[in-house]
This record gives structure tokens, sequence and C-alpha cells, in this order.
């Protein structure tokens, strides 16, 4: 098995992450996907009015990508585009910077789960198609201007990530 | 990190704002193209797209390089920083809290 050298064109147009998790691929991809809501940052990343207690990926192509809240309503993220454990999820991200589902935002989340040599998953993440963003402009812009928006956003990663490491 | 995002990027937002400007700017999506072509079936003539393209240009969104006797526009990604910076953070976030995740499960398991 070996990690694809195919690798998307250089482009500032999207974002690009690496992690290596302690486990093999399978169990990794399993996490990603049926643990989605255990994990993932629901206090800081969410989009809808009230607090989400789970997240939820949909095990098939065409599967919703959405959150749940305390109330029980469910909030759209986007949606399962490539469904290949245990290799490969691609998701499609509809959520605007101001944490808003907008159907027509539509950038592609790439997530590679590659075997290590000791037995661990080099997990590659890609967000692309960055340019769409543009097409949710005024929003964004309102997302720039609120305290809730952006500049409120980047306030609390910075809370959360000091209160997560104590 | 708090702090508020460069006032050039409340520029470029405010400057996408605009609906006839987006569609200038959203021409350029497939790859840089000359004027003439940008202004192709839009509503608005010639040196409006001209005027759209230079406020875009002051925005850090489009870049223009001349190729013979015209002048070429394209996208300029730089524009997009603030929201590349924005992503990188809560992706960051995102995984290694996915990270964690994985190990924790790993003490109960194997």
């Amino acid at each position: 098995m070996k990690a694809a050298a195919t690798s998307a064109p250089a482009s500032t147009l999207l974002v690009r992450k690496q992690i290596t998790v302690k486990a093999p691929p399978a169990r990794a991809f399993r996490i990603f996907t049926e643990k989605h809501g255990s994990w993932w940052p629901l206090a800081t990343h969410h989009t809808g009015a009230v607090d989400a207690v789970d997240a939820v990926i949909e095990p098939r192509v065409g599967g919703r990508w959405y959150e749940k809240g305390v109330d029980g309503s469910e909030c759209e993220w986007g949606r399962v585009q490539a469904w290949e454990p245990p290799s490969r999820l691609v998701l499609v991200w509809q959520t605007g910077a101001d944490w808003k589902f907008d159907p027509n935002l539509h950038t592609e989340v790439e997530i590679r789960f590659d075997p290590t040599t000791e037995g661990h998953t080099l997990l590659t993440l890609e967000h692309r198609h960055l340019e769409a963003f543009g097409e949710a402009a005024p929003a964004m812009q309102a997302a720039f201007e609120s305290e809730q928006g952006w500049s409120g956003l980047l306030a609390i990663f910075a809370a959360a990530a000091g209160a997560e490491t104590a | 990190m708090s702090a508020r995002p460069a006032a050039a990027s409340d520029r470029a937002f405010a400057a996408l704002a605009d609906p006839t400007r987006r569609r200038v700017f959203e021409r350029l999506r497939a790859g840089p193209l000359p004027v003439a072509r940008i202004a192709e079936g839009m509503p608005v003539s010639r040196p409006a797209v001209s005027q759209h393209l230079k406020v875009l240009k002051e925005a850090g969104l489009v870049t223009e390089r001349p190729e013979g006797t015209r002048n070429v526009y394209s996208i300029d990604p730089k524009g997009l920083a603030p929201l590349r910076r924005w992503l990188n953070e809560m992706w960051d976030e995102a995984l290694d809290a996915f990270a964690r995740a994985v190990e924790e499960e790993g003490d109960g398991e194997e």
C-alpha cells in the first residue's frame, strides 16, 4: 500500500493539513466518521442557534453532514461526496465564515488516511475551492463586521485553544 | 489572534459586496482573462468593467499583467488570506481534537 504521490496542483486556494494519529487507518476512519460528534469541537465549531450536542456524517455517498442541537434541531453542514473506507473521505463543506449553512457554497474537504510504517495513520486534509467563498461575499462581509463573526471567532479560537490544553 | 482582520481584508469583502463587481470577479474563477473577454455578455460597458477591475485590484483581489497590447487579469489568491487563516485555525483545532480522541480510544482497545 503506497500513498498516492499525486498531489493537487500547488494552490493558495486550498488549505492543507497533515497529522499523524496513533491508530491504523481503519480505526482512524471509523472514529473520524462514526464518532464524529465525540471529538469535533462542538463548543466553538457549530452553526445552529442552540448549543450542539452531536455531529453526524452519514456513512454513504450523498449522506448528510449535520449537527444536532440540544433542542433536537438539526443543522446542515454539507454532505458526503466520496465514501471510501478506510482510506478516503470527501465532504462538501457549505458553511460560511459566519458559521451559517449556505446551500450555494460548495467547497470540498478531502481527508485521506494513509498507513505509516509504524502502523499508525497519516491523515491529510485538504479544504479546496476556497474561491467559492467569494460568492458568499456579502455574508462574509457581515461576518467580518460582527462581533460574533470573524473577529469574534478568532478570539473564541484563541480562548478555546488555551482552555483545552488545561 | 483576537485582533480584527487587516483593513485590507475588509476592503476586499466590501469590494465583493457589489453584485456587478462580484460577477466580474467570478469571471476570473476559471483562469486569467483580458478585459474584452471579461466584458462579454456583461450588462455594463467595457469602461465600467475596467473600473470594477480597478477597484478589485486596489482591494487586493485581482492582479493585472500586460500581455502584448492588452492587460490580462487574474484572481490574486493573497486576497483570501484571512479566510485561509480562519480555516487553518479551525482545522488545526479540529484535527488536534481528533488525534486526542484516537489516542484516548486506543487506551481502551487493543
